[in-house]
């Protein structure tokens, strides 16, 4: 057992993942020699060798649909992505091939890949390196869209991901993946997918967060218990396919629910989560469903960021609204 | 100024139109018994394609791409191919289908609208039709990059249209496959007709095997209405990729003597007497003078094969009409190798609709 930061976690799951299962390759840009921007494939060249950890040329919609054919063929490929900002040439080649490869061949043929990439702001990076595009994915049919918001979890949930036999986009949130550590055991034990994770139990509240935004949920929890409000934490981990169960059971016994993300507010993730309470949560809710969540513009460049991101102080301050419904 | 790169791009002619020979035959065309598969190959495409159509016609298929003018291509390619290749089509690659083993009813089958169609019970590994251009490039790439990886000798054909090599990946894959040496050919199907768009004002390149030159793979281009010519042509690159001498991109001329499809009407954007022009070259008319000249064929084997194409296609139209569609689960039950939970839902409303379906068709 050792602490490890999330981007230690996700480079532990790599290692372990093509350790036990020779099928899993790991491929991208500058994953090779460099180990990723972020270091996150750091040492596997050297140990797994360049027909395990391929560099590619620079073209997403190539090396995602390069996933699709290596996939078919009974490989495990993991894509990493640079950035946020260049995921969308991958989106063709996920709603057209990688979600329907199974269902239009009857299964036949599949899809067995993972799409890594870091996502969201706060780090005052450059233009397109600070989106949050995990609506966009969470709404492809047939693939799965994972968020893990610690190390434990990154580590859990991605070795899940490589080990399904269906596509997953893993948008690992760049804020915190040196923000903190988390005792990690790499014992190979995954965590698992489609399911929604408590992280603070409480009576007053629910507040729904994912990724790196689920630090600042928990740290809003402690202030609410400070005031002698019980919040309770769930962490959806899982965008698509949504546990409802989980959702519809929390907020049932708290009676109120904030939902909390960096994508835009419209079609987003929160809308849906929205959408399900007011279709079968109804009779439960004591107060409106309430989002904490970035804006409808373009993601804006740091200087304007921190308005832009959600923080602990919105939440409270949509935390106590939601509580003086009584 | 200096000199530092120079390209030729070459191009293949062996049967004239009028079936005669343009240049040498190579070793597999002295085999009459060779010639005649390629024939029959063809002769059955184009009894499918004109059965499909009247189909579509008739309300009993759905909207359908005939390869009329066009069999020689997917023929030569799936001929040069060994079983153990894989097959990555575009959607006007029934010939190329059928030569590998994909039934005439799971043709019927997927056009018909229903995926089971796509299930081949015969060359399990070769991929489904790619509807969206170009976007099967880069699965070619992958394919060859398994068959690198596990050191098989084995080679990814991709088959796709002169519209497609506008599109970004197409050159992606290209590009990588090139880097890699992968063992992959793409062989353009150059029809000249992107639907309603001719090829000049799809590309200033005089041709389009000339794109392997900027990924810096061979190109060469063949006449793609000798079936001879293509299966030579896609065999040397086959067994160039094989032997771990990389990819090659093959440039094969023909023409779209159909609509693009039967949705398609190309009387709006061509002209009926360029289509009359070009029928003068199509492919099966020129390997039967070839066969007749040759003392290789006659009228009565002509009939015979007529009629076992037509008794093929009626009886796989049959099994086609007969077969009842899928129970509507189907449509979230392969979606996932194992349904979701949170899915299980949807799937309760799907049986519900679709009795709801049922007891509407009955109030009927």
């Amino acid at each position: 057992m050792s602490a490890l930061t999330l981007v230690e976690a996700v480079r532990t799951a790599l290692a372990r993942a093509m350790e036990e299962d020779p099928r899993v390759l790991v491929l991208g840009e500058d994953v090779g020699r460099d180990g990723g921007v972020f270091r996150a494939t750091e040492g596997l060249f050297e140990r797994f060798g360049p027909e395990r950890v391929l560099d590619t040329p620079l073209s997403e919609a190539l090396f995602t649909g390069l996933a699709v054919g290596l996939g078919a063929q009974g490989f495990r490929p993991v894509v990493e992505f640079q950035f946020d900002g260049f995921l969308y040439p991958a989106i063709d080649q996920l709603v057209n091939h990688a979600g329907r490869l199974r269902a239009r061949t009857r299964g036949r043929l599949s899809c067995p890949i993972v799409l890594r990439a870091p996502f969201g702001g706060g780090i005052r990076a450059p233009e397109h390196h600070s989106e949050s595009p995990e609506g966009l994915f969470a709404a492809i049919p047939g693939v799965r869209t994972v968020v893990p918001s610690s190390p434990a979890r990154a580590y859990g949930l991605l070795l899940a991901a490589i080990r399904d036999p269906d596509p997953v986009v893993f948008l690992e949130p760049k804020r915190i993946y040196r923000a903190f550590r988390e005792e990690v055991v790499d014992d190979g034990a995954a965590l698992p997918l489609d399911r929604a994770f408590v992280l603070r139990e409480g009576r007053d509240l629910t507040i729904v967060a994912w990724g790196a935004l689920v630090r600042e949920a928990l740290q809003a929890a402690d202030r609410l218990a400070e005031e002698g409000v019980s919040a309770e934490v769930l962490d959806p981990a899982t965008l698509a396919p949504l546990d409802v169960e989980t959702i519809l059971a929390s907020v049932g016994r708290t009676g109120r629910c904030l939902i909390v993300h960096e994508a835009p507010p419209s079609h987003g993730p929160g809308a849906e989560i929205a959408a399900l309470l007011a279709a079968e949560g109804l009779f439960s809710l004591l107060a409106p469903v309430a989002r904490v969540a970035a804006f409808d513009v373009p993601t804006p460049l740091p200087r304007l960021e921190g308005v832009f991101l959600p923080n602990v102080a919105d939440i409270l301050e949509a935390a106590r609204r939601l509580l003086a419904h009584r | 100024m200096g000199e530092i790169a120079r390209f030729v791009i070459e191009r293949v002619e062996i049967l004239r139109p009028d079936g005669t020979l343009a240049g040498p035959l190579p070793a597999f065309a002295e085999d009459p018994d060779e010639l005649v598969k390629l024939y029959r190959a063809m002769v059955l495409t184009r009894t499918y394609d004109t059965k499909a159509v009247a189909l579509q016609r008739t309300g009993r298929l759905g909207t359908v791409a005939s390869s009329l003018g066009q069999e020689a291509v997917a023929v030569g390619t799936a001929a040069a191919m060994r079983p153990e290749d894989v097959l990555l089509p575009s959607f006007r690659e029934q010939g190329a289908m059928l030569w590998r083993g994909v039934r005439i009813e799971e043709l019927l089958t997927f056009w018909g609208g229903d995926e089971r169609g796509s299930d081949f019970a015969g060359p399990r590994e070769d991929f489904p039709v790619c509807i969206p251009v170009g976007t099967h490039a880069p699965h070619a790439a992958g394919v060859a990059t398994a068959f690198k990886l596990r050191r098989e000798p084995r080679v990814a054909v991709c088959v796709l249209g002169d519209g497609a090599t506008s599109k970004g990946e197409v050159y992606e894959a290209l590009n990588l496959a090139g880097v890699w040496r992968l063992p992959m050919v793409t062989v353009v199907d150059n029809n000249r007709w992107a639907i309603s768009v001719p090829v000049e004002a799809q590309t200033a390149a005089a041709t389009l095997a000339q794109k392997a030159i900027g990924a810096g793979i061979p190109g060469i281009q063949v006449d793609g209405n000798d079936v001879i010519a293509v299966r030579a042509v896609v065999a040397r690159a086959i067994e160039r990729a094989r032997a771990g001498e990389g990819p090659t991109l093959v440039e094969a001329t023909t023409y779209r003597l159909s609509d693009h499809t039967t949705a398609d009407d190309a009387r709006r954007y061509r002209d009926d007497a360029e289509v009359s022009a070009r029928w003068k070259e199509e492919p099966i008319g020129r390997l039967r003078a070839f066969l007749l000249a040759r003392g290789f064929w006659d009228k009565a084997r002509e009939e015979a094969l007529l009629a076992d194409c037509a008794r093929a296609v009626d009886e796989a139209v049959e099994a086609y009409l007969a077969r009842p569609a899928a129970p509507a689960t189907d449509m979230i039950d392969h979606v996932f190798a194992r349904l979701p939970a949170p899915l299980s839902r949807q799937r309760a409303e799907i049986e519900r609709r679709a009795r709801l379906r049922a007891r509407e068709v009955a109030g009927r």
